[in-house]
């Protein structure tokens, strides 16, 4: 610290940190010298705490982390655990889970939105932002019973099948999205004060992106082209057409119009696959890792030993560990799963978007004005539940 | 490049860094000598067929009263321009060091810092290399298979005296 400069603590409890997310920085005036990001204050030992549960009831735990994108982190851990136990999983589970893990990407774009813009003093948009996720809620709440922490996916496929009328609920929200995103861009992407406050702000070079381990709309603000929904399929990606947005400058203007278009190539992707939606089961027939149907354990020896075996002791993958990664709403999520043979898993760690890229806020934001760190936080987009988990 | 391309690549060209390798579930993994890992995750990076350009992700495992040393470190490499990813291990006992990636990407600061946190390995060459999700003073390292998961006992006067306190830094206050 110099004789000129003085420290600055913003949070840990500040509306613009979205969570409990301090911040040290260090000022000339009101120009950032240096600004130091601490986390850990919502540090639960989700990880540790996996290690003690079945890998069924691991699952619901990872609902806890990004809890904007519930279902894109029960994905990566469901597809981790399948991938282990080479499971298969049958197409219709799959593309129930693209219609939902996309529907999770607009949610928390609409959350990232609402905020990022009322940090900035575009009131109205957070409660335009919230009226439409809401629907998308109802949504989660309507297939699996809960509104947040759905814990929908099983390994293997689904918890359930989709309700009657699930089609014509997703046809709504396809319905009435791409106006309401019309509308947010109406009140924003023009307008002279959101520009004057974002264009140039925060902004990144894709090489220095790349160094610093940022994904997602991040690195893509930057123009580098990565989406592993594009690069690596999983899940029956390759299936549908879609654009990946890019942006050219890297600031927070390019991110915002990246994370927009990305809410429409969302409703483009959920569209193919409601039309394409195939028949047939929704969780995988093998008997050792999804639980027979209830009709059948009241009539047969087999599955009703099976059904026992299976809510008593759950599953034991082989021995081994692998590392998978899919496109979660903010950037790369990757689980790395160890286990030791026996049916609980020996070692779980998750590859954090919202951490790694939070620790590349001082690029961003030094040389700006201290006003400027509360709109390049939000282009960040952070959820604190997944950084300390 | 398939997965057996790219190990019999990576096998041919830095056979010196590499104790064994294998592929299992289609990730190709290396278990890489300690003192070479910085020479080889630089020519992995530089190196314009492979273009391992995004370090995604640095872990560690305890594998206590399992293997002879008792951690693994796993870093997990990318090819932005490729697609195709690699994972590198090294194994470790207690105590020892694994030299730090901070010198080849930026983002292996905070990720090291992690596992520092987490399961006490040192990091050499870390600018800075402090607990990062517990408090500064917390004594233990969490993810360690010998720290317990469950909470503490609280002393109360029924059981004075009986209750393990602990540990705490003297420095504290």
């Amino acid at each position: 610290m110099g004789d000129k400069t003085m420290i600055l603590n913003i949070g840990p409890q500040h509306p613009a940190t979205h969570g409990v997310l301090r911040i040290q920085i260090e000022l000339d005036g009101e120009v950032i010298v240096n600004a130091k990001p601490i986390v850990g204050y919502l540090h639960t030992g989700i990880e540790k705490t996996m290690e003690s549960k079945t890998y069924t009831q691991a699952l619901t735990m990872t609902d806890r982390m990004d809890y904007l994108a519930p279902m894109s982190n029960n994905l990566v851990y469901v597809m981790a655990v399948e991938k282990l136990m080479q499971v298969d999983v049958p197409l219709r589970a799959q593309y129930l889970r693209v219609i939902l893990t996309e529907l999770t990407r607009i949610n928390s774009h609409l959350v990232w939105l609402g905020t990022h813009a009322t940090d900035i003093g575009a009131m109205t948009l957070f409660l335009y932002c919230f009226r439409e996720r809401e629907k998308i809620l109802k949504i989660y709440e309507f297939v699996s019973g809960v509104r947040m922490m759905s814990s929908y996916f099983r390994v293997g496929g689904l918890a359930k099948d989709v309700p009657v009328g699930f089609d014509k609920r997703i046809k709504e929200i396809l319905d009435i999205m791409p106006n309401k995103i019309n509308e947010y861009e109406d009140l924003l992407t023009e307008n002279r004060i959101w520009k004057n406050r974002t264009v140039g702000v925060g902004k990144i070079s894709g090489e220095e992106a790349i160094k610093s381990g940022l994904s997602g709309p991040l690195l893509r603000g930057s123009g580098v082209n990565w989406d592993i929904r594009k690069a690596n399929p999983y899940s029956c990606y390759d299936h549908f057409e879609f654009d990946v947005p890019l942006g050219k400058n890297g600031d927070t203007y390019d991110r915002y119009k990246c994370r927009i278009e990305e809410m429409r190539q969302s409703l483009r992707i959920i569209r193919q696959a409601l039309e394409g939606l195939p028949e047939g089961p929704y969780i995988t027939e093998d008997r050792k890792i999804a639980p027979p149907p209830k009709e059948e354990v009241l009539k047969g020896m087999e599955q009703l030993i099976h059904h026992f075996k299976i809510w008593v002791d759950g599953f034991c993958p082989p021995e081994g560990d692998v590392y998978h990664s899919i496109e979660s709403p903010k950037g790369e999520i990757g689980c790395y799963l160890v286990s030791d043979g026996t049916k609980r898993p020996y070692r779980v760690h998750f590859r954090p978007p919202s951490f790694v890229n939070i620790s590349a806020l001082n690029k961003l934001a030094k040389g700006r004005m201290i006003s400027d760190l509360i709109a390049i936080i939000g282009s960040v987009d952070i959820v604190l539940g997944e950084i300390d988990r | 490049m398939l997965p057996e391309q790219l190990k019999s690549q990576i096998e041919k060209d830095c056979a010196d860094d590499i104790e064994s390798s294998a592929i299992y579930r289609g990730d190709v993994k290396f278990y890489v000598r300690k003192d070479r890992l910085i020479e080889l995750c630089r020519y992995l990076r530089d190196n314009q067929n492979l273009g391992f350009n995004f370090l995604s992700m640095i872990t560690a495992a305890d594998y206590l009263d399992k293997r002879e040393k008792r951690f693994e470190i796993i870093y997990s490499l990318y090819s932005i321009p490729y697609h195709h990813r690699v994972m590198l291990k090294i194994r470790i006992s207690e105590n020892e060091e694994v030299p730090s990636l901070t010198c080849l990407w930026d983002t292996a600061d905070w990720q090291e810092r992690e596992v520092y946190d987490m399961f006490g390995i040192k990091f050499t060459g870390h600018p800075n290399l402090r607990r990062i999700l517990m408090d500064d003073d917390w004594v233990g390292y969490p993810q360690r298979k010998d720290f317990p998961l469950t909470y503490e006992l609280p002393e109360f006067s029924h059981n004075r005296g009986n209750v393990q306190i602990r540990p705490t830094n003297p420095e504290r206050n």
